[in-house]
């Protein structure tokens, strides 16, 4: 095997730009790979660190006349949980209004949450300090949206818990950043307490987010979602994208392949003397098989070596700056950080090495298996068989 | 003893005002309300850049059953709205579908204009949701007024307060504005080119307005009304939106 080895090298080397093509497309092909994952595993763990921080907390507890994709259910899907129950745990109220920044309507969700509460990232503490009549918080994306800014007053048009019509004028205290869409576009934050004060409610919800120390449980009348469940979408998502991208990659693999697969083919019709001539000295046809093999398979591996070599600051560099996202991307529903830093894990680089070499070793012995019917003596005087 | 006299007409003098509102409401009702009305209309719904104008022809039964299909421009015509009771539907030939609204899906505008559906759907005779009073009378344009302002006396209505302008000699609205708890005006609506048709004054002209958007407003112009002519029944059944 070692023989086999130090033969392959040999050959490979002796090859010169020929290998050295072959090397480099598949090197590439090895970086795209790893990149692309690395990008998409990236973004998978911002937003859901991010989806943690802003959204799902260490999961929910839905009022069961609520149920999130059906706007219907917000009017009366609310509720009080027992104190017990409530531990560890914030509340929020769902109602639905209308602001009208410079005489045009936006339908809003309006969302009360604790003023004093820490589960979730919400800048409460600018909701506490302010001294205007009714503070709302807004993000960044319903600020654009609006062109409201910290210090506008909107008017806002809710109903009460009967369903009479009620405005006034409510005030930007805040615009918070987050990369978490679903929690910003078409949605203000106000004091709960306030929120009850102007509907008529009085201590009821519509969810409950689960701060440190919750475990999510199921409660009568109530439906528990846990991190996982939560984050479904999101990983299906994700999950697509990891799909749609490999489309990419396997092409791409494909094309490398193929070109180690006839420069094997090519060399086993030009090195029949050579074939021959192991053959003759004593080498059996399968170690002359594994010979060609291990010289197509070696592809991989002087691939591998260069990607280290160009990958590793590369990639370092990528995870260390990130990658920054067009800003129309932000305002796709989507959680997309600003900046998305990839995430190159042991894993993926194991595996992604594991399939690349694996490939190309196949591709390799397919066309030497021909070795195995050569006649040697033919193949010494060169003939074409 | 003369603060207990005072006190006594002051009594006097609010009841028989309170009871004159609500008479003159009545008169209103009686000369607006009919049994079954057919109307065709026009509705131009003014928007920040230009103007369009719908058609539509509308069944009306009281105030609980109502259909209306619309006619014209080409991309709303056979668009129909079925309303029965609490109940309201939407049957677009586009998509050849019936959709039920409900919930915050009433809070939409009708066709784009100042009107949303839940404004349509409120079908409880005034006088059993609201107490009338009259709190002044105007002059306007040589016509005689009285300004009737509604306060709820139930929980669960849209409008905490309504005013309403009345002609004082032919018992019909001109004018309604329609206000939200904090006191803030929400809607308006205007009415004009009061014709005599059947022995009723009625106006033919409306403008809805949002008071909270900016913008003309919605204007809704009756071409042709028929009082109390008779509806077939099959006209109020969730069947005829699909024919």
């Amino acid at each position: 095997m070692k023989l086999a080895f130090q033969l392959a090298y040999k050959n490979l080397i002796g090859a010169g730009l020929k290998t050295w093509l072959n090397v480099a497309i598949l090197a590439f092909t090895f970086l795209l790979i790893i990149f692309y994952n690395g990008f998409i595993d990236g973004w998978n763990r911002q937003a859901l660190v991010e989806a943690e921080k802003w959204e799902y907390g260490e999961g929910q507890l839905l009022n069961e006349n609520y149920d999130p994709r059906d706007p219907f259910t917000i009017k009366d899907g609310y509720g009080k949980l027992p104190s017990e129950e409530a531990q560890h745990m914030t509340p929020i109220l769902l109602r639905q209004g209308s602001i009208y920044p410079d005489g045009r309507m936006f339908p809003i969700m309006i969302k009360g949450i604790e003023i004093n509460q820490d589960v979730l990232a919400f800048p409460a503490d600018k909701l506490v300090n302010s001294d205007e009549s009714i503070p709302i918080l807004i993000g960044k994306r319903l600020a654009k949206s609006t062109n409201l800014e910290v210090g506008d007053q909107v008017l806002m048009r809710w109903r009460d818990k009967n369903g009479t019509f009620d405005a006034a004028n409510v005030t930007v205290v805040e615009v918070f950043k987050s990369d978490v869409a679903s929690i910003d576009a078409g949605q203000i934050y106000m004091s709960l307490d306030k929120l009850y004060e102007i509907t008529g409610l009085q201590d009821v919800a519509t969810m409950y987010i689960g701060g440190e120390g919750y475990v999510s449980h199921d409660v009568e009348g109530w439906v528990a979602k846990d991190k996982e469940e939560l984050s479904s979408g999101l990983t299906a998502i994700i999950n697509t994208k990891k799909a749609s991208g490999s489309i990419l990659y396997i092409l791409l693999l494909a094309i490398a392949l193929l070109a180690i697969f006839d420069t094997q083919v090519l060399s086993i019709f030009r090195r029949q003397k050579e074939i021959g001539t192991y053959i003759s000295l004593g080498m059996t046809r399968i170690q002359v098989v594994k010979l060609f093999t291990v010289e197509g398979g070696m592809y991989s591996l002087l691939a591998a070596i260069v990607a280290i070599i160009v990958g590793v600051p590369l990639f370092w560099y990528v995870s260390k700056v990130g990658i920054s996202m067009p800003s129309a991307s932000q305002s796709t529903g989507v959680t997309i950080a600003d900046v998305i830093h990839p995430y190159f894990s042991l894993s993926l680089i194991v595996t992604t090495l594991i399939l690349v070499i694996a490939s190309a070793t196949i591709v390799s012995y397919m066309p030497s298996r021909k070795i195995a019917k050569m006649d040697p003596v033919n193949a010494l005087k060169g003939k074409i068989q | 003893m003369k603060n207990i006299l005072f006190l006594l007409f002051s009594l006097l003098v609010t009841s028989v005002f309170a009871q004159d509102a609500t008479d003159i409401m009545q008169k209103v009702d009686a000369n607006m309300a009919s049994e079954a009305r057919i109307v065709e209309s026009k509705m131009t719904i003014h928007g920040r850049r230009n103007s369009r104008t719908v058609e539509s022809r509308s069944y009306t039964e009281g105030n609980k059953n109502s259909m209306t299909e619309y006619l014209a421009p080409d991309r709303d015509k056979g668009t129909k709205m079925l309303k029965i009771e609490d109940r309201l539907w939407i049957y677009s030939p586009d998509t050849d579908r019936t959709v039920q609204l409900s919930g915050h899906m009433l809070r939409q505008s009708v066709m784009g204009s100042d009107l949303s559906y839940e404004d349509m759907m409120e079908d409880r005779e005034l006088l059993d949701i609201y107490d009338a009073e009259i709190v002044g009378e105007e002059e306007i344009d040589g016509r005689n007024y009285w300004v009737i302002q509604l306060d709820a006396k139930v929980e669960d209505v849209n409008y905490v307060k309504r005013k309403t302008w009345i002609d004082q000699e032919r018992y019909i609205p001109i004018k309604e504005e329609m206000y939200a708890k904090s006191g803030q005006l929400l809607k308006s609506t205007t009415l004009s080119n009061v014709k005599k048709i059947d022995g009723r004054w009625f106006p033919t002209k409306t403008i809805y307005k949002d008071e909270l958007k900016n913008g003309s407003g919605t204007e809704f112009k009756i071409v042709n009304i028929k009082f109390n002519e008779k509806i077939p029944d099959y006209i109020f059944t969730k069947a005829v939106l699909k024919k």
